[in-house]
C-alpha cells in the first residue's frame, strides 16, 4: 500500500511533472521565473493551494457530483441524480473559495508567510495547474487517499520546476542573446531544453 | 486600447498585438494540443467560441456587476461557457473530446479569456466586445495552428492527417522526426516564432537588462 502511494508521488514530481510534461500553470510559470526567491515563494503556495483543493475536490466529487453520489441523502430518487456535468463549475468555485479561505487564515495566523506569499496566492486561482491537478484526479478515478499524495506530489513537481527555471533565468540575464530572441523567447527555448531533460523519467516503471 | 474600432479590435489581435505571442496569455494549452492540426483546429474554434460568448455577455451585463465580486461572476459565465462546449464536443465529436482530455475543461484558467473580459468587456459596448473576443481567440488560432502544422509536417509528414511527406515507414523517403511529436518541440516552435515576429517588429523587442560591451578585438588587445 505504501509502495502504491509512494511511485504516485515519485510519477506526480518527475515523470508526470505538472509544468514540465504537461504545460499546466505556463502564464505564471514563464511571468514569475525571473528571481529564485519569489519562484520558490509561488511554488510554495502552489503546493500548499493543490495539496488541500485536490483531495477536498475528489470529496465534492464523490459525496456530490457523481452519479448516485447523493445516495446518502436518503431522498428518494436521489441515486439516479447525476450531477458530473456540473465538474468544472463546481471545482473552480471551490478553487477560488479555498484559496480565499486559506488567504485569510494565513493572515490571521502565519503573517510572516503571508507576507512571503504576498500578491501570488490570488494569482493562483486563475493557475491552470491547479485546475489540471483537479481535472486529472477526476480523469484518472483517484481515491481519496491517492488524490492527497497526488495533489501534494503534483506541487511539488511544479515548485521544483520553476526554483530550476528562475536560477538558470537568473544567470541567463547576463548572457548575450540576439535581440529578437531576447526575453521571452529564449525562456522558452530554455523551458523546452528542461521539458527534454524530464521526459528522460519517463520511461521509468515504479 | 486606443483603436476601439470594428475592424482594429478585430484584426489587431491576430499579429500586432498577439495574446499568445506577446502578452504571454493562455500558453498551457496551446503546447500541449499542438502534435496535430485537426486536434489544433477544434481546440481553437473552442476558445474562439468562450472568449467571444464570455466577452458578449460579461459585455452585456457589465453595469450590474459590483466592482467586488466581478472576478467571480465572470468565473461563472466562463465556466458555464466551457461546460457547453465540453458538452457539445462529448456529443458530437467523441473521439477528439478524448483526445483533448482535459484541456478542453483548462479553457476556464486560460488567461486570454479572462483578461479579456476583465481588459475589455468591462469597459465597452456589447458588439465591440464580441468581435474582440473573437479577434483575439483567432489570434490564439493562428499560433496554435502555425505550432501544429510544423509539429504535425515534421513529426509525422502529414497535414490534416493527410500525406505530404511519404515516411519511409511506408515506403517513401521522409525520416519522420519524432521530436517533434514530443511536447518540448512546441516550445522551440513558440520560441522560434517569437523570434521571427519580433525580427519583422522590432519594437517589440525586449530590453536587455545588462547590456553586453562588444568584444575586444584581438588587435586592440595586443
Amino acid at each position: 500500500m505504501l509502495e502504491h502511494y509512494l511511485s504516485l508521488f515519485v510519477a506526480a514530481v518527475f515523470v508526470e511533472n505538472m509544468a514540465l510534461a504537461f504545460f499546466l500553470g505556463m502564464c505564471t510559470f514563464l511571468a514569475v521565473s525571473k528571481k529564485v526567491s519569489s519562484a520558490i515563494g509561488l511554488g510554495v503556495a502552489v503546493i500548499a493551494v493543490l495539496a488541500i483543493t485536490v483531495p477536498v475536490n475528489n470529496l465534492i466529487l464523490t459525496y456530490l457530483l457523481e452519479e448516485g453520489a447523493l445516495a446518502w441523502t436518503g431522498i428518494s430518487g436521489a441515486e439516479n441524480i447525476d450531477l458530473s456535468f456540473l465538474g468544472l463549475l463546481s471545482y473552480i468555485g471551490v478553487i477560488a473559495a479555498l484559496v480565499q479561505i486559506l488567504e485569510m487564515f494565513l493572515d490571521k495566523f502565519v503573517p510572516s508567510l503571508y507576507n512571503a506569499l504576498g500578491v501570488f496566492l490570488p494569482l493562483i486561482t486563475v493557475n491552470c495547474a491547479i485546475l489540471g491537478g483537479t481535472l486529472f484526479m477526476v480523469e484518472r478515478n483517484y481515491n481519496f487517499g491517492e488524490s492527497v499524495v497526488y495533489g501534494a506530489g503534483a506541487g511539488m513537481g511544479w515548485a521544483l520546476a520553476i526554483a530550476a527555471l528562475a536560477g538558470i533565468r537568473e544567470k541567463l540575464k547576463y548572457s548575450d542573446v540576439p535581440a529578437g530572441l531576447q526575453g521571452l523567447g529564449i525562456t522558452f527555448i530554455t523551458v523546452g531544453l528542461m521539458s527534454l531533460g524530464f521526459m528522460s523519467f519517463s520511461g521509468i516503471q515504479l | 486600447m486606443s483603436a476601439a474600432t470594428p475592424k482594429g479590435v478585430l484584426i489587431t489581435p491576430i499579429f500586432k498585438n498577439n495574446p499568445i505571442a506577446l502578452q504571454i496569455l493562455g500558453i498551457c494549452s496551446a503546447l500541449a494540443v499542438t502534435s496535430s492540426m485537426s486536434v489544433s483546429l477544434v481546440m481553437s474554434l473552442a476558445v474562439i467560441a468562450v472568449t467571444a460568448f464570455s466577452n458578449l455577455f460579461v459585455s452585456l451585463i457589465r453595469k450590474h456587476i459590483p466592482s467586488s465580486i466581478r472576478i467571480i461572476v465572470q468565473m461563472t459565465i466562463i465556466a458555464s461557457l466551457v461546460i457547453v462546449v465540453d458538452q457539445v464536443l462529448k456529443a458530437y465529436a467523441y473521439e477528439m473530446s478524448k483526445q483533448l482530455s482535459v484541456f478542453v475543461g483548462l479553457i476556464i484558467t486560460n488567461c486570454i479569456v479572462m483578461g479579456r473580459a476583465e481588459a475589455f468587456a468591462m469597459q465597452n459596448g456589447p458588439v465591440l466586445s464580441f468581435l474582440d473576443g473573437v479577434g483575439n481567440g483567432l489570434g490564439y488560432g493562428v499560433i496554435l495552428m502555425i505550432v501544429g502544422f510544423f509539429r504535425e509536417l515534421l513529426g509525422s509528414g502529414s497535414v490534416f492527417g493527410m500525406t505530404v511527406l511519404t515516411p519511409v515507414q511506408d515506403g517513401g523517403w521522409y525520416v519522420t522526426n519524432g521530436l517533434m511529436l514530443l511536447p518540448p518541440s512546441a516550445f522551440f516552435v513558440i520560441g522560434l516564432f517569437i523570434w521571427v515576429l519580433r525580427s519583422v517588429q522590432p519594437e517589440q523587442i525586449e530590453e536587455n537588462e545588462f547590456k553586453m560591451k562588444e568584444n575586444t578585438k584581438p588587435k586592440e588587445a595586443v
